[in-house]
């Protein structure tokens, strides 16, 4: 196939930052109109053909490179497609897309400030994908945070403005921290050019620079030990923007963390030695706190914490062989978290709340939206034929080469943890009894003492129960708020089943990161 | 020498805002800790080296100033406002909703605050949020 890679640099890379900008403004002019809407569902899928062009392209390895206004390598700010930032664009475009769909079916549509600021933080995000600057990155996270206030306390109500405080409290002390670690970068290399930066790590005081830098994206990641501040905000806005925040935000701190590590670190620095512990620490904190949350997105949100642990482990093990797999498990947790995410806010909206004490039994009626969230569970566990078994086969694997019987053996026995947090939710809030009925059991029944341990402890005769009381009138849940979550996790099972063309890419991703060679050269050596 | 007590001096006092707690000094301890950052960065190009780099269309190399960390001080001193701006406007839609100011995983209550030195938890504006 056959891509014009001279368009690609001058027209599409810098278009993917600038078309959502213009398209925000077009669409906050618009208003909350239904042409509004459409180009907030447009703009995703234009970005998606881009990322399939620069995949195209730079699958053989390739980099295409746009230098802003024509300076000479290294003293324009470039805009870069590599392979890795292209999947990462196609990626994301895809989740925006399909949330999208899901927040016009939950009602977020009508809000006239939405889709501009959706809008507005996509831009970002494929903007701080596609650079090739510390400084403009820190931009970057910039545009994508500002709209990301704005939706984090649209709700209104207070316990929405109390998280979107605290998030944003978090996230300026960590641009505090970003910007003082580019200063210091700055400082002590003269220059924020990334590809200008490789290698650099092996002189200490690059070194240290560069790790204020790290430490200020990790607590954008959510790595242990600066994970707490996300199951206190992310379960507190809409469902919707839950599911796009998991999804784009979080990640960039990851992908920066990724580009960073792998670009600046030689392997075997203490800088290796620090992350594979937090990476180890945050899988099992995560998946320990997801066990003790009582609510949908509870579970979720500090599940995101283990997950972001086994994602960044891998860039500083075995080099290419764990940042392929760091790319491909990059890839799939994108795709089932926001599944997840978006099935659970299903769930929120059509059942009125995401307290799992409350819910139950919901696979009887929504058998369609229960197939979903079994689907997208069973692949973040790991279970094959899904993603996820690919994605934690590539850590294990890379864990293996590198010689670490730690991150082997707690990457396998978390996914454990990772199960029994996915069993609480299906048996809590899928299968089992219906909550509804349950209630009126022990309306109807007074010594319902003796009912509740029955309910509890032996699932077939509940059912049997629950079948012989009348069942209240099932209404049945919005097609296009089950579609979105149901097709991510068919993409996860699609993957699964034909994964060879996804790990032939996050190969050769991880190669390129490896030996960023290709990136450098591109960056620097003035290329068109 | 001059610039890295700036710095240390406004972190410290920024970072002892921040931690005290209470809407108003974090949104004033924020400030200080970026104009520390702002500092950091300016004192990275060099502050020794002040003249304009190009005078009569030549360039002075050895004195002139670095104008890149001006630009990067530019660019996040507009964003630090923006997002000052944004908070100050959530705390007082926080204030207005809540008799409570503070926020709970700071652990402090409205009791505990002096009026006079928080004009967010101005018992006038609280009573204001109470009746609506």
């Amino acid at each position: 196939m056959n891509v014009d890679v001279a368009f690609l640099s001058t027209w599409a890379l810098p278009l993917v930052f600038l078309g959502p900008l213009i398209a925000a403004v077009i669409t906050f002019v618009l208003g909350a109109s239904a042409v509004s809407r459409l180009i907030g569902l447009l703009v995703p899928l234009g970005v998606f053909a881009v990322s399939v062009a620069l995949v195209i392209a730079t699958m053989d390895g390739q980099v295409v490179v746009s230098q802003i206004a024509g300076w000479p390598g290294g003293v324009a700010i470039a805009f870069v497609g590599d392979l890795f930032s292209a999947l990462m664009l196609g990626v994301s475009s895809l989740l925006v897309f399909t949330s999208m769909v899901f927040s016009y079916a939950a009602g977020l549509g009508i809000d006239r400030w939405f889709v501009p600021a959706v809008l507005v933080m996509t831009g970002g995000v494929y903007g701080a994908y596609v650079t090739a600057d510390l400084f403009n990155l820190f931009v970057m996270v910039e545009v994508a945070l500002l709209p990301s206030y704005i939706l984090m306390s649209r709700r209104g109500t207070l316990t929405a403005l109390r998280a979107a405080r605290l998030y944003l409290v978090v996230n300026l002390t960590a641009s505090t921290l970003f910007l003082a670690g580019l200063g210091a970068v700055y400082g002590v290399t003269g220059t924020v050019n990334m590809a200008a930066l490789a290698g650099l790590g092996v002189l200490p005081v690059v070194g240290v620079a560069t790790g204020v830098v790290v430490i200020a994206l990790s607590l954008k990641a959510a790595l242990v030990p600066t994970h707490s501040w996300l199951p206190a905000t992310y379960p507190y806005t809409s469902p919707a923007v839950t599911a796009l925040f998991s999804g784009l935000l979080t990640k960039i701190g990851v992908y920066a963390l990724v580009r960073i590590i792998s670009l600046v670190y030689e392997p075997g620095q203490l800088v290796t030695v620090i992350v594979v512990i937090a990476c180890v620490a945050s899988m099992v904190i995560g998946v320990l706190g997801a066990l003790g949350e009582g609510t949908i997105r509870g579970v979720l949100t500090f599940h995101m914490i283990s997950q972001v642990g086994y994602i960044l482990v891998g860039v500083v093990l075995a080099g290419a062989v764990g940042l392929a797999a760091v790319v491909f498990y990059l890839i799939h947790h994108t795709i089932v978290k926001t599944s997840l995410f978006l099935t659970g806010g299903t769930v929120e909206h059509e059942e009125g709340t995401g307290i799992i004490k409350r819910l139950g039994g919901l696979a009887r009626a929504h058998p369609v939206a229960s197939l979903a969230f079994l689907l997208a569970a069973l692949s973040l566990t790991g279970i094959p034929p899904f993603s996820g078994f690919w994605a934690k086969l590539g850590v294990l694997n890379a864990a293996a080469d590198a010689g670490s019987i730690l991150v082997f053996a707690v990457a396998l026995i978390v996914s454990v943890g990772t199960l029994g947090s996915m069993l609480k939710l299906g048996s809590g809030v899928f299968w089992g009894t219906p909550k509804g009925m349950r209630e009126e059991e022990a309306e109807e029944t007074p010594s319902d003492v003796t009912v509740g341990p029955e309910t509890v402890g032996a699932t077939g005769v509940a059912i049997d129960v629950a079948t012989a009381v009348e069942a209240p009138p099932v209404t049945r849940w919005r097609p296009l708020l089950v579609i979105p979550g149901l097709a991510l996790a068919l993409i996860s099972l699609g993957i699964g089943l034909y994964p060879e063309w996804l790990l032939a890419l996050s190969d050769t991703a991880g190669q390129s990161l490896s030996e960023p060679t290709a990136y450098v050269t591109a960056v620097l050596g003035g290329g068109s | 020498m001059t610039l890295a007590i700036a710095v240390g001096f406004l972190a410290a006092v920024g970072t002892w805002l921040v931690v005290r707690g209470g809407a108003v000094r974090l949104i004033l301890g924020f400030i200080l800790l970026g104009h520390a950052a702002n500092l950091i960065i300016i004192s990275a190009g060099g502050a020794f080296r002040r003249e304009a780099p190009l005078v009569d269309g030549q360039l002075l190399a050895e004195n002139a100033a670095d104008p890149l960390p001006q630009a990067f001080v530019l660019t996040a001193i507009v964003i630090t406002f923006g997002v000052t701006v944004y908070l100050l406007s959530l705390v007082a839609r926080t204030a207005k909703q809540s008799t409570k100011v503070e926020d709970e995983t700071i652990g402090r209550v409205e009791s505990e605050i002096d009026p006079a030195t928080d004009p967010a938890s101005d018992p006038a504006s609280d009573e204001q949020g109470g009746s609506s």
